[in-house]
């Protein structure tokens, strides 16, 4: 069975739900990516790979789907499992820690260094940079 | 031998010929013959040595090249005709081309920030894939492969990845 056809609800829901979709095939990799209007769309698609591919143990696709709205000066919100948020001096986990905002505090996101590191601000004056991948854009 | 004798022997000749003609092959047979020459995803039918192909093809060439390597299946083989019903499933959306990094440093610097609250994992990267081991509690999973996606490797292989 191809790839397309493996994956064809995924490409179906990213097609209708998903803005500068990129879907390509590459040696054996289905590579989809794009902007999701909201979290909730974003999930739904991670939900509908997952029941694909339990576990995403093939291997045969990398989705990167970020969420629109995350814009400079915006809110987000902090989605750690449960421990604190760590913000840093500079974008990279050998940087030195210049404070942490809670699981669920909604903050200021600054501006974007990469994909990756978020330039934030929490409610009390802290700046520094955080792992956008605990961040999520709020309404 | 006589033209007498001969008559019974051109009579059985005749109807052997006869019936190799109708339909020497079961259709059983047939099937399984067919079912060797097309792609995954056709499905085969053989009533009375008509072949019927259904389901679905990446293109109109796939289209053809599977009716052609039946029709290839001569008589011989028991394969008549060829009712060909496949369908080409729509093509991929024309989009950009997704970007890939294939840069294993740069990856593995952005690999050992994006598994740094996965302790139980380790991830290498070769050759733009970052590869997974050890273990993970089932919670975490969507996270960790969001996290590595989200770099843009050529494939994030987890398979090796005990997940509990």
């Amino acid at each position: 069975m191809s790839l397309q056809d493996k994956y064809k609800a995924l490409i179906e829901a990213a097609n209708s739900g998903v803005s500068d979709l990129r879907i390509g095939e590459s040696e054996g990799v289905l590579h989809i990516q794009g902007t999701a209007p909201t979290a909730e769309i974003k999930n739904r698609l991670w939900d509908i790979y997952g029941s694909i591919d339990p576990n995403f143990l093939t291997g045969d696709v990398v989705m990167d789907v970020d969420v629109a709205g995350a814009v400079a000066g915006s809110k987000v919100e902090v989605i750690t499992e449960s421990s604190n948020l760590n913000i840093r001096k500079g974008p990279g986990t050998d940087q030195p820690i210049v404070g942490k905002a809670a699981k669920g505090e909604i903050i200021t996101l600054v501006s974007k260094a990469n994909d990756q590191w978020w330039l934030v601000r929490t409610n009390d004056g802290e700046e520094g940079y955080s792992y956008a991948q605990y961040l999520n854009p709020v309404g | 031998m006589t033209i007498k004798n001969l008559v019974p022997v051109l009579l059985l000749a005749g109807t052997v010929a006869f019936t190799s003609c109708k339909s020497s092959v079961p259709d059983a047979e047939v099937k399984s013959k067919v079912e060797a020459v097309v792609t995954s995803g056709v499905t085969v039918d053989v009533k009375d040595g008509v072949v019927t192909l259904n389901g679905t093809v990446n293109s109109d060439a796939d289209k053809a090249a599977v009716e052609a390597a039946v029709k290839a299946l001569d008589a011989k083989e028991g394969v008549k005709s060829v009712t060909n019903n496949l369908s080409v499933a729509a093509p991929l959306p024309a989009t950009p081309a997704p970007e890939i990094n294939t840069a294993d440093a740069d990856l593995q610097a952005k690999v050992g920030d994006a598994t740094k609250d996965f302790p139980t994992v380790q991830a290498t990267v070769k050759d733009g894939i970052i590869t997974v081991t050890g273990e993970i509690e089932k919670a975490k999973v969507t996270k960790l492969k969001q996290s590595l996606d989200n770099l843009k490797p050529k494939k994030t292989d987890m398979s090796a990845v005990t997940v509990k």
